[in-house]
């Protein structure tokens, strides 16, 4: 009998536990194309305690150690590139708490963006989070870990600006709790205790959160989607400029893509709109579509497309299927506004060299202080080459990304590289000493943000 | 069978294991796939089965009876179909039988799986008993072999031999001799029906049940036919007529609907219940029937009628299906679907939980057992509520 596996039974149960084939297959893939590893354990714990002895046996034993939320990043962030354990978080999803006057709500690591969105809904009507277009089985935890952003960036910034305190294991097996929590009180505000943030955008290498408090916004009665369209995708950036200043969206984004064809090299603008009444939605709109973009309109420069009440709550995208093949990923960036037209230029002709239909995204993250822009390329998973080209695509897109000086938004271990690569010499050498003092043995998701 | 001779071998790689077949309509949580509620581990989801068939028949996996039993643990629900939004989701399930397909051909299958298919191929039931006792719940009751009926009151396996689905069983014949619909039954000249057969891909035995009792039916002079079981019912109304068996096939609770809305059907007394009910997979998902078993809930006095949270096309599945109600795959956990279930139905407040599927009806009361709500909430078949409100006195049942 193996005893590792044994001991990981006798510390979850025999249930959710595994070294079989199987689950090690399963385990070892990304969605994306990321090369597979094979994990040599699975294990899917039900609490924080459970998580506590398994970093003690993996620190013990010297095997590597990786958490996995909904695993749905795309860029091989939770492969096993060393082997060893992954920790399959996603059964610890209860819904802590939500506290309605103070719009928070402290959850297990494993609550999906569809069960909040879901529950919200249900029991507290007045009230949403930021949910991002992922599919609905993408983990929150898992969301802040990366850095993401969701339909209400706009007005509040990234995600993981949104959060109000953090339960974390440490490497070694201690827990600590960040923010308010901290010193027994509510989970209600992360500041204004001593800064010890060091496990967002970490990729579970310093630490497995294992429980959150998010902040919570008002969810007005009335939400829906406006469309406008620009050609020239020069405009973007002074629309996005003009749209911020409104202050009248809670999202924004800005897409084009080359199918269906007739669209191909238009800019589409989506931009979400919440009113608690008919007054305040039209008076909203008047100051969107009349005041900020009326000239575009007027001067034929651009076209107001329409209004839709409702929201898409989780999102459904089916860029995967483009290719019939099963597969998409993306190189998404941080990068200034006024970087859009050349991000988009730039995409179009990496996916055409690739034969893929381009497909490109941005979307604003605060009051235009950045956006996220993303190059999608599909793949049919069961063409080799057309992975291949999807993959070459990726990599070509990182090196892009730094060249027009943006930053690579969860990057796999190529573009971890590039960064490093560029990387203040301080700031690199702060990063290996908060390393080894966490993990002095090396064992959380080796070979993700590794500085030499 | 390599993948190139897959039936669907264009379609298994376009999964991208985004998730959506495991949630309800409403999106509550990522319990709505019996097999990954159960166990939690990312293999037993439907993309998880998906990307393990395709693995096995690419060689880059070998066939295990660990694999054998993923594989079966799956319910065919059809959740996964409903919620999958791209356009192959009509296959999903097809997908599975057919990697069960190659598993039957090749022998390799897990213990209880086989035993499940010899007896329905030796005893034409999966329980191994004797065909001379299918009829024997029957005893005392006066049922007349089907002979030039308007009906033929087609029971199945379950509600033939499993002593609590044989309460609904009779409970159903009582009520549709108050009916005065003339129906009559095979007893021991009733043989499985198939369905479980099919979704466990037994192709060939399921084709011998299916031409055996198209042509028992028809020299009987059968052309409608109301089921007891939904399971039936779907082999019946689904896959029959591929074999000429063109018949008028009905659940029972259809059927029932209509007397007790027209009001020929005299109810004497007032039921008062809470009542929620379960939507039995190859009724609701499979064939769309929401309606009817609701219908004569609604219009039995006295009864109040409460939803579950998940209800209708979003009812979490009771674990029984394909087989698993005797092969048990999903069973001995408090994660188990049936025992997530009941505390779902427990969770509205009401007093019964009823079904219109002897199958759900085994397996849910189990359920309610092993979780010790037998004192709040009891599970009845739709049957069985109304023939109490009829007056039928249940010792007659």
């Amino acid at each position: 009998m193996d005893s590792i596996y044994q001991s990981l039974v006798n510390i979850v149960d025999q249930d959710h536990v595994s070294n079989s084939q199987e689950e090690l297959f399963i385990y070892s893939f990304d969605l994306g194309t990321a090369e597979p590893h094979r994990p040599d354990y699975v294990v899917s714990p039900g609490t924080t305690g459970h998580i506590q002895e398994i970093l003690r046996l993996a620190n013990r034993e010297k095997i590597p150690v990786v958490p996995l939320g909904g695993g749905l990043s795309l860029a091989g962030l939770a492969v096993p590139l060393k082997g060893g354990i992954i920790i399959d978080l996603k059964r610890m999803d209860h819904i802590i708490e939500v506290n309605e006057k103070a719009r928070y709500a402290v959850l297990e690591c494993g609550v999906s963006q569809a069960q909040l969105t879901s529950y919200l809904e249900k029991n507290h009507p007045r009230l949403t989070h930021s949910e991002p277009g992922a599919p609905p089985t993408a983990t929150i935890a898992g969301n802040i870990m990366i850095h993401g952003q969701g339909d209400l960036a706009q007005p509040y910034g990234f995600n993981s600006d949104l959060v109000n305190g953090l339960e974390v294991v440490l490497p070694t097996g201690e827990v600590c709790r960040l923010g308010s929590c901290a010193v027994g009180t509510g989970w209600f505000a992360y500041h204004p205790l001593p800064d010890i943030n060091i496990f967002l955008g970490w990729y579970g290498t310093t630490g497995i959160i294992t429980r959150l408090s998010i902040r919570l916004f008002p969810a007005k009665r009335i939400r829906g989607i406006g469309q406008f369209v620009v050609e020239n995708e020069e405009l973007v950036p002074e629309i996005l400029f003009k749209l911020t200043h409104s202050q009248m969206a809670e999202d924004i984004i800005v897409y084009s893509r080359a199918i269906p064809p007739f669209a191909s090299g238009l800019q589409h603008f989506t931009v979400n709109i919440a009113a608690d009444s008919e007054k305040e939605l039209e008076w909203k709109q008047e100051i969107i579509w009349d005041d900020t973009l009326g000239d575009y309109i007027r001067s034929g420069n651009g076209a107001y497309l329409g209004f839709t009440v409702g929201l898409e709550r989780p999102q459904i995208s089916k860029t995967s299927d483009y290719k019939k093949g099963g597969g998409f990923e993306y190189v998404g960036s941080i990068m200034p506004i006024e970087k859009y037209p050349v991000c988009y230029r730039k995409g179009r002709e990496i996916s055409e060299k690739h034969d893929i239909p381009y497909t490109v995204t941005g979307r604003v993250i605060g009051a235009g202080h950045a956006m996220m822009f993303a190059w999608t390329y599909a793949f049919n998973r069961a063409d080799p080459d057309s992975m291949r080209h999807a993959r070459d695509a990726l990599h070509e897109t990182d090196d892009l990304v730094m060249e027009l000086g943006g930053i690579i938004w969860k990057p796999g271990i190529y573009g971890q590289q590039l960064i490093l690569e560029r990387l203040d010499p301080g700031t690199r050498e702060l990063m290996k000493t908060i390393k080894n003092l966490l993990d002095p043995n090396g064992i959380m998701n080796p070979g993700n943000w590794e500085v030499d | 069978m390599s993948i190139a001779e897959f039936p669907f071998k264009d379609l298994i790689h376009r999964c991208f294991r985004c998730g959506y077949c495991k949630f309800p309509e409403n999106w509550t949580d990522v319990n709505n796939c019996p097999p990954y509620a159960r166990f939690r581990m990312e293999t037993y989801s439907c993309g998880g089965r998906l990307w393990l068939t395709r693995a096995w028949l690419n060689d880059q996996i070998e066939w295990t009876e660990h694999l054998a039993e993923i594989l079966y643990s799956c319910t065919t629900c059809r959740n996964c179909e409903i919620k999958c939004f791209l356009s192959f989701n009509v296959d999903i399930v097809n997908m599975v039988v057919a990697a069960r397909a190659e598993m039957v051909e090749t022998g390799r299958l897990p213990l209880a799986v086989k035993s499940f298919l010899e007896n329905i191929e030796l005893h034409g039931n999966p329980y191994g008993a004797s065909r001379a006792k299918r009829g024997m719940w029957t005893a005392g009751m006066s049922i007349e072999q089907c002979n030039n009926h308007e009906y033929l009151l087609y029971v199945g396996c379950t509600g033939s031999y499993d002593t609590r689905a044989q309460e609904s069983t009779k409970s159903l014949a009582q009520v549709l001799r108050k009916t005065k619909i003339s129906f009559g039954i095979l007893g021991a000249q009733e043989n499985c029906d198939g369905n479980e057969v099919h979704k466990l891909g037994e192709a060939g035995l399921f084709e011998l049940l299916a031409e055996g009792n198209i042509a028992l039916f028809k020299s009987l002079g059968v052309w409608k036919i109301i089921t007891l079981s939904p399971h039936a019912y779907n082999a019946f109304r689904n896959h029959y007529p591929q074999y000429g068996g063109d018949f008028v096939v009905f659940h029972y609770t259809q059927i029932l609907r209509d007397l007790v809305k027209t009001g020929t059907m005299d109810f004497f007394r007032d039921f008062h219940a809470r009542v929620t009910y379960h939507d039995p997979c190859f009724l609701g998902r499979w064939n769309g029937e929401y309606k009817a078993p609701r219908e004569i809930l609604e219009n039995i006095p006295g009864i109040e009628l409460v939803e579950m949270e998940k209800n209708r096309g979003s009812a979490l599945c009771c674990g029984g299906g394909a087989g698993n109600f005797q092969i048990d795959l999903l069973g001995g956990s408090e994660d188990s679907p049936s025992r997530r279930r009941v505390r779902e139905a427990a969770a509205t407040g009401v007093n019964i939980l009823a079904v219109a599927c002897p199958k759900c009806l085994v397996m849910l009361e189990d359920a309610v057992k092993g979780e010790g709500l037998e004192e709040i909430l009891s599970v009845r078949d739709i049957s069985e509520i109304l023939a109490e409100a009829c007056g039928i006195p249940h010792g007659l049942c």
